[in-house]
Parts: C-alpha cells; sequence; structure tokens
C-alpha cells in the first residue's frame, strides 16, 4: 500500500449563521486518497461535500480533527490544490488566455514558457480560437474548459473539482466527462470530484465515497474502477450494476433527508 | 452621419426658435439677445482670447479637483471595503459629511484659501470626493469571494488579490461614481466662480450678467454646457472601453 497523497482525519465542521442555530455540516470525516487517485464525493444537496472539498483546499479553516496533504498540515490554499468551482469563478475583466495565464505568472514561471502553456492548455481544452474572448462571450461550456485549462495549466498535483459540470446541458456535460477522463488517464493527476449525479462519479471516479447528509458523513465507499474506455460503457452491464447499487444508497439518503426536514 | 444630424435636430430647432423670438420682439420683455448676437459674441471673445484665458483657469480648477478626488476617493473607498478599521473610522464621517450641499462650503473654503485657485480645488475635491469613495467603496465590497478565492488558491498574495481582483471588481461601480463627480465638479465650478472670484467661466458669467452684457454672458453659458457635455460623452466611452469585458 502506498503512502496516502491526502489524509481526512476526524473532521467536523460547523457554520454558524448570523441568524439561526448553528449548522453541523461535517460529522467525523476520515478519508484516505493514494496518489493518481480519482475520487468522488456523492451526496445529496446539502450533506457538507462542497465544505469538505474546500476544507482540503485550505478554503475554510479546519477547527476539528486535521487534514494533511503530502504529509504537512493544511492551513491555508495553495498552487499544489488546483480547484475547479461550480460556477467557474474565471475573471471576468480578463481574457480566455490571461485567466490561463494568471495562475502560471503568480508562480513566476518565464513569459515565453508561460505563453507556450497557456497556448497549449487553451487548445487541449479546444478553446482554440477563443483566446482573446472575455467569458462573457463564451457559453457556459466554454467558460468552463477555459476555468479547467486554467487550473491545469499551473500543474498542481491535485485537482480539486466542485461540481464543475452541474451548469451544462447534458450533451456537453458528457464529452467534458470523457475529455476529463482523458486528461487524467494520460498526466499523473489526484482528483477529488463533487456531484450529486451517480452516473457521472461512476464513471470518472476509481472510488466513489457515498456522503449522507445533516450531518454529513461518510456513508460507504464504493469501487467503480474498472476500464472506462469503452465506449458503451453506459450499457455495459458492470457499470450499469455499479449505478444501481450506488442510486439505492443515494436515494437512502435523499430520502432520509427530506425526512430531517420535515 | 445623418443619424448624429437627427438626434441633434431638436437643438437646431431651439436654436431657430429662440433667434425668431427674438428678432420679431416676442420675447422683447426677458432681456434676452438674439442667438446669432450670442454666437457673434462668442467668436469676437474667442479671437480676444478673453474665453480660452478663463476656460482654461476654469479646466485646471476642475481638473485638479476632481483629480484629486478621483486618487483620494478611490483610494479610500476600496480601502473601506479591504480594511475594516477604516470602515469603522471613516464610514460615520462620510455618512454625516454626505447630505451636507457642497456649495455651503463656498465661503469657508474662501476663508482659508482666498479668492484663487486653492479655494475653487479644494471645494471640488472636497464635494467630488465623496461619489468617487462610495463607488469604489460599493463596488469592492461587491467583489466576489469566489474570485478572490481563485486568486488566492492559484497565489496570490493580499496585496496581489487586492490589486488583481478587488480593483477590478470594483471598477463599474467606480466609474459610476466618477461620472457622478464630472457633473458635479461643473456644478462647483461655476458656483464657487460666481460668487468668490475674478477669473474663469463662472466668473464671467457673473460679470457680464451684472453688467448688462447679456450676448457674451449667454455665449459663456453656452461654452460651459459645451465643455461639460464634451466632457461627460469623453468619459463615457473612456467608461465604455475600460468595461468592455461586461457583457
Amino acid at each position: 500500500m502506498n503512502k496516502p497523497q491526502i489524509v481526512v482525519d476526524r473532521v467536523s465542521h460547523g457554520y454558524r449563521p448570523a441568524h439561526g442555530r448553528p449548522v453541523r455540516a461535517l460529522e467525523n470525516v476520515s478519508l484516505e486518497v493514494q496518489p493518481r487517485e480519482f475520487v468522488a464525493l456523492l451526496g445529496p444537496s446539502g450533506c457538507g461535500k462542497s465544505t469538505l472539498l474546500y476544507l482540503i483546499g485550505g478554503f475554510l479553516p479546519t477547527e476539528e480533527g486535521q487534514i494533511l496533504v503530502d504529509g504537512s498540515k493544511v492551513t491555508r490554499p495553495g498552487p499544489d490544490r488546483g480547484i475547479v468551482f461550480q460556477h467557474f469563478a474565471l475573471f471576468p475583466w480578463k481574457t480566455v488566455r490571461q485567466n490561463v495565464l494568471y495562475g502560471l505568472e503568480r508562480a513566476g514561471i518565464k513569459r515565453a514558457e508561460r505563453e507556450e502553456r497557456a497556448r497549449n492548455y487553451i487548445a487541449l481544452v479546444g478553446l482554440g480560437g477563443f483566446e482573446d474572448s472575455y467569458p462573457a462571450q463564451l457559453s457556459g461550456g466554454m467558460k468552463q474548459r477555459a476555468a479547467i485549462a486554467r487550473t491545469l495549466a499551473f500543474d498542481p498535483g491535485i485537482l480539486l473539482m466542485d461540481e464543475p459540470f452541474g451548469a451544462l446541458d447534458s450533451q456537453t456535460r458528457s464529452l467534458m466527462q470523457t475529455e476529463l477522463l482523458g486528461i487524467w488517464q494520460r498526466s499523473p493527476k489526484t482528483v477529488i470530484f463533487v456531484t450529486h449525479d451517480v452516473q457521472e462519479a461512476v464513471y470518472l471516479a476509481g472510488r466513489v465515497a457515498v456522503m449522507s447528509a445533516r450531518p454529513g458523513q461518510i456513508k460507504t465507499i464504493v469501487d467503480t474502477s474498472f476500464d472506462k474506455n469503452d465506449p458503451h460503457i453506459h450499457k455495459a452491464k458492470v457499470f450499469v450494476d455499479k449505478v444501481d447499487e450506488l442510486w439505492t444508497l443515494v436515494r437512502a439518503e435523499a430520502i432520509a433527508a427530506q425526512g430531517a426536514h420535515a | 452621419m445623418t443619424r448624429t444630424a437627427h438626434r441633434y435636430l431638436p437643438l437646431l430647432l431651439l436654436a431657430l426658435l429662440w433667434e425668431a423670438a427674438t428678432r420679431s420682439g416676442l420675447a422683447a420683455g426677458l432681456d434676452l439677445p438674439p442667438i446669432s448676437d450670442v454666437f457673434a459674441a462668442w467668436f469676437q471673445m474667442v479671437r480676444s482670447g478673453e474665453l480660452i484665458g478663463n476656460g482654461l483657469d476654469s479646466l485646471y480648477r476642475a481638473g485638479a479637483g476632481l483629480g484629486l478626488a478621483i486618487a483620494v476617493g478611490g483610494f479610500a473607498g476600496i480601502f473601506m471595503a479591504w480594511f475594516r478599521h477604516v470602515h469603522v473610522f471613516l464610514g460615520p464621517l462620510i455618512e454625516i459629511f454626505y447630505p451636507l450641499p457642497k456649495s455651503a462650503l463656498i465661503p469657508v473654503t474662501a476663508f482659508w484659501l482666498g479668492f484663487g485657485d486653492g479655494s475653487k480645488i479644494l471645494l471640488i475635491f472636497l464635494g467630488c470626493m465623496l461619489p468617487v469613495t462610495i463607488g469604489a467603496f460599493n463596488g469592492a465590497r461587491g467583489s466576489e469571494p469566489v474570485l478572490l478565492w481563485s486568486a488566492r488558491g492559484m497565489g496570490a498574495s493580499r496585496i496581489r488579490m487586492l490589486w488583481d481582483v478587488v480593483v477590478p471588481s470594483a471598477l463599474p461601480e467606480l466609474l459610476g461614481g466618477i461620472r457622478t463627480a464630472l457633473a458635479l465638479a461643473f456644478v462647483l465650478l461655476v458656483t464657487s466662480e460666481l460668487i468668490s472670484s475674478r477669473q474663469g467661466l463662472g466668473f464671467m458669467i457673473g460679470n457680464f450678467g451684472a453688467g448688462g452684457v447679456y450676448d457674451a454672458m449667454f455665449a459663456t453659458v453656452l461654452t460651459v454646457a459645451l465643455l461639460g457635455f464634451i466632457a461627460d460623452r469623453t468619459f463615457l466611452r473612456i467608461m465604455r472601453w475600460a468595461l468592455r469585458w461586461q457583457e
């Protein structure tokens, strides 16, 4: 067994809203992720899966328990962990090229190499010809490609993705999933991918952590590692069975979450 | 070209009406000179250098006051949004000072700095600073947290986040505030020059008015209107260019 790259050790997290009672978003969550692994966090909305991702990213302070990345405690965000947000978070005043260059500038990479890397990653996500467009001039799918290119370009060892395809139509989403899988297979990256889409989780991830709602806990972890390169994978028995298994788990959680609200 | 002509057609009609009303004696009781006389006075004052000299005096005052207001107000507003302590300190001052009509300070600034440029620049600076500050503050406060996270996640320092995310986020409202300030600068300029000055376009208007030289007075009034219009249109162009990334 390798040494895990990411260790989430008995982490709990609460929000204190300005009005009303504090909310327990995560309760005693533990998770280990190996280098080069692709793990999906799957659960109903409000189960704290995004909170867990932001804690690993260092955007929220870990108050109970601890999170280690490459052996050291996470205290702040860093370019070793690249994050792709649900709503892209591109700088609207920068063009696609300027957005992709931003992380490279902060990393202090030389100009010529910056330009070349930006060109390569823009081409990789199929945005060649749109380098000088502003985000407002792009479709949702194109914005998400630009956001992915921006994060890949500064070459983080870990990719944290917060429902990155949630805002896309189903055709674009399916194309983007295939592209992401290809990118992950070609480059040695560890990915944590938040989603509430069962098929997406099974297709992309090698392991799926199913989360329960309020307080968010990891209920079970399902192994979903099988050959994903079959063009008819969505009809393959192994795929259909895994989707079924996870559906049953997630549905039970969603019903429980509904009950808790009522 | 024809579109521009159509747009300003009402102005031409108004000028013709003005001319007809004064020439026919319909407006005899108004002491209104025919607009052709006003134009003649305008050309005469341009040739003598009177209008240009005083115009430059006025533009210098307005430009200096507004420039200072943009620099100080822009920084103040952005720092207020970024550092809570600055907000705690400046917030109440702005709340109290904002509703005060700045023209009420004309005697005060004249008392401090005399009848020259200084008192006008100070007045315009004080009057224009608040709209700029408030625009910068509201814009900067509206910076999207996810963009700040995004910059931070790519290794931006706090100062870089301020410059790379907060300032551009503030830009639309900051520029809106500057546009308000630009109009205000002209109001304060003319008012203060009318009351406490021996140079400038406002002084000319008051002086010609008191002396009954109405054609020259109207020519100066039209000059101020034209300058204000050109300044606003030019600024609007700059604003559109700076915000070309918006949808």
